[in-house]
């Protein structure tokens, strides 16, 4: 709460990130959409001109792996901040057997969730699964040439496991970029300046606002 | 025939076509090794290293014949040394010559992501071009040869060229040229293939060699390194041969139904989240009552 001195900001706001929560955030983006980019130039030939206008195939090959030693520390640090907010829970089950009313924007029929939805509580667990895979896969790839051949097995693993936890993420990346972007007006805000309307979070995270107003109603 | 009529026919990374496909037939090249005749002197490592002009490799010492483990980024060309008991008792001494096996179904040309880091020339031979090689070790992995090696100075991929420079202009590769005992044998695929079905025949005919046969493994398609040995059966015996060599399946999955359904999935993904924002559009702002049945009008 660096950056604010109450957890209410004016004009009936609440802040949803700090600010160590938002810049990790934005390490992790920034870092994962070169990884992205980097890693589709050698996904497809078709999209190997990206890895060209990036610097060309050397640079792009040298730099991937050591910009994905920046995201997996980053998401290991989410971890750190946010594993214990993003344990399922009764209400989560529900939430997802109603996830239809979400995708339909009938947000008044979705059960309370609380600071996280499921949806991203799903989407922080792919991530950090998916960078653990990632980052061991990646380090047989980055090192293939000191594997000896009677454990070339470990190379046959990481060429699959690699794209395939790489889809995953790329998977859950869309719809987090739809959902933060596009979808939920507000949401895109609270991860730049932190804070978020009360409205906001009455409406997608009832639970987080009544643990909100309850806090507050403490302190009185 | 000059360098500059040299036709590609498979380009790795390529998207596309391949220039000039189909437009020039050439006769695929090939090497035979004749194990059963070679002495293991070693002219054809040296000549490889001096035509190539590559430095003197340091040997290590394992009380065998054997100067080095394995080929290296700049040591192309290995023989494999095997003492082998036979079950009556009696001592094969095993050599290989063993070098990029210039496989008309090449893994590590499938497994290339850099355009251009790898093609196969309309001749058969394999080549790796190191200006477009990005040094990401996929060929490694590709291989079922265990042939291309990473300099980690310069972070490229080298192996055995089949002398490109030389066979481009009518000349045989340089360890072709400097075989002593006549165990190397270079031409067409076809008149190898004959050649070594001759030499078969011998061993079989005169030399009591009852499995002798020629090894050109179907699993990559053929090679254009094919091998007289003496025991076809048992190929692993000459330096750990691999009997029935493939592209590993891992490679095969991820470079077809992995590759096709990820681009299907994204492509998808992205088609199916526009298409959301267009029928349901934004949620509601939080300050406005949500419209009943959450829809757009």
């Amino acid at each position: 709460m660096t950056t604010h001195p109450e957890r209410f900001a004016p004009h009936h706001h609440v802040l949803r990130y700090t600010f160590a929560e938002r810049l990790n955030h934005w390490l992790a983006a920034g870092s994962y959409l070169y990884l992205l980019a980097t890693g589709l130039a050698f996904w497809s030939p078709w999209l190997f001109w990206i890895a060209v206008v990036l610097g060309g195939g050397q640079v792009s090959r040298q730099l991937h792996p050591w910009v994905g030693l920046i995201f997996a520390c980053s998401v290991f640090y989410m971890y750190s901040l946010w594993s214990s907010q993003m344990r399922f829970g009764q209400v989560d089950r529900e939430w997802w057997r109603n996830l239809h009313y979400y995708i339909t924007n009938q947000d008044d029929k979705m059960p309370p969730a609380g600071r996280y939805n499921a949806g991203q509580k799903m989407l922080f667990w792919s991530f950090f699964y998916g960078a653990i895979v990632l980052l061991l896969s990646g380090l047989v790839l980055w090192f293939t040439d000191y594997l000896p051949w009677s454990l070339r097995w470990l190379r046959y693993l990481a060429v699959l496991l690699h794209p395939i936890a790489a889809l995953v993420t790329i998977g859950n990346f869309l719809i987090h970029i739809y959902m933060g972007v596009f979808a939920e007006r507000g949401a895109f805000g609270s991860v730049i300046r932190g804070d978020v309307s009360m409205a906001f979070a009455k409406r997608y995270h009832p639970g987080w606002y009544e643990e909100i107003i309850g806090s507050a109603n403490d302190r009185k | 025939m000059s360098q500059a009529t040299l036709r590609v026919q498979k380009i790795s990374g390529h998207a596309g076509s391949v220039p000039g496909e189909d437009t020039q037939r050439t006769e695929t090249v090939c090497k035979l090794v004749d194990t059963t005749t070679c002495i293991g002197c070693k002219a054809c490592e040296v000549a490889c290293v001096e035509w190539n002009d590559m430095p003197f490799s340091p040997t290590t010492f394992d009380n065998t014949y054997q100067t080095m483990p394995d080929t290296r980024w700049n040591y192309w060309n290995l023989i494999l040394f095997n003492e082998h008991e036979q079950a009556d008792g009696s001592l094969q001494w095993l050599m290989r010559k063993h070098q990029c096996m210039h496989c008309a179904e090449p893994g590590c040309l499938e497994a290339c992501p850099a355009d251009g880091a790898i093609v196969q020339y309309t001749n058969g031979v394999v080549d790796f071009q190191q200006d477009h090689c990005i040094g990401c070790g996929y060929c490694i992995t590709g291989c079922p040869f265990n042939i291309p090696k990473l300099n980690s100075v310069t972070k490229r991929v080298y192996k055995c060229t089949l002398c490109t420079d030389r066979v481009s202009e009518g000349l045989e590769p340089a360890c072709i040229k400097s075989c002593p005992t006549g165990c190397l044998h270079f031409g067409t695929k076809d008149d190898m293939t004959v050649l070594a079905n001759q030499r078969v025949k011998q061993l079989k005919d005169h030399y009591g060699f009852a499995e002798a046969g020629v090894y050109d493994p179907p699993g990559v398609g053929g090679t254009g390194v094919i091998y007289v040995l003496h025991n076809v059966t048992k190929p692993e015996l000459y330096g750990g041969l691999p009997s029935n060599p493939s592209v590993p399946l891992a490679v095969k999955l991820w470079k077809h139904p992995l590759k096709w359904l990820g681009n299907l999935a994204i492509v998808g993904g992205l088609v199916g989240l526009f298409v959301h924002y267009l029928r349901f559009g934004p949620k509601a702002r939080e300050d406005e009552d949500i419209p009943s049945a959450g829809a757009r009008p």
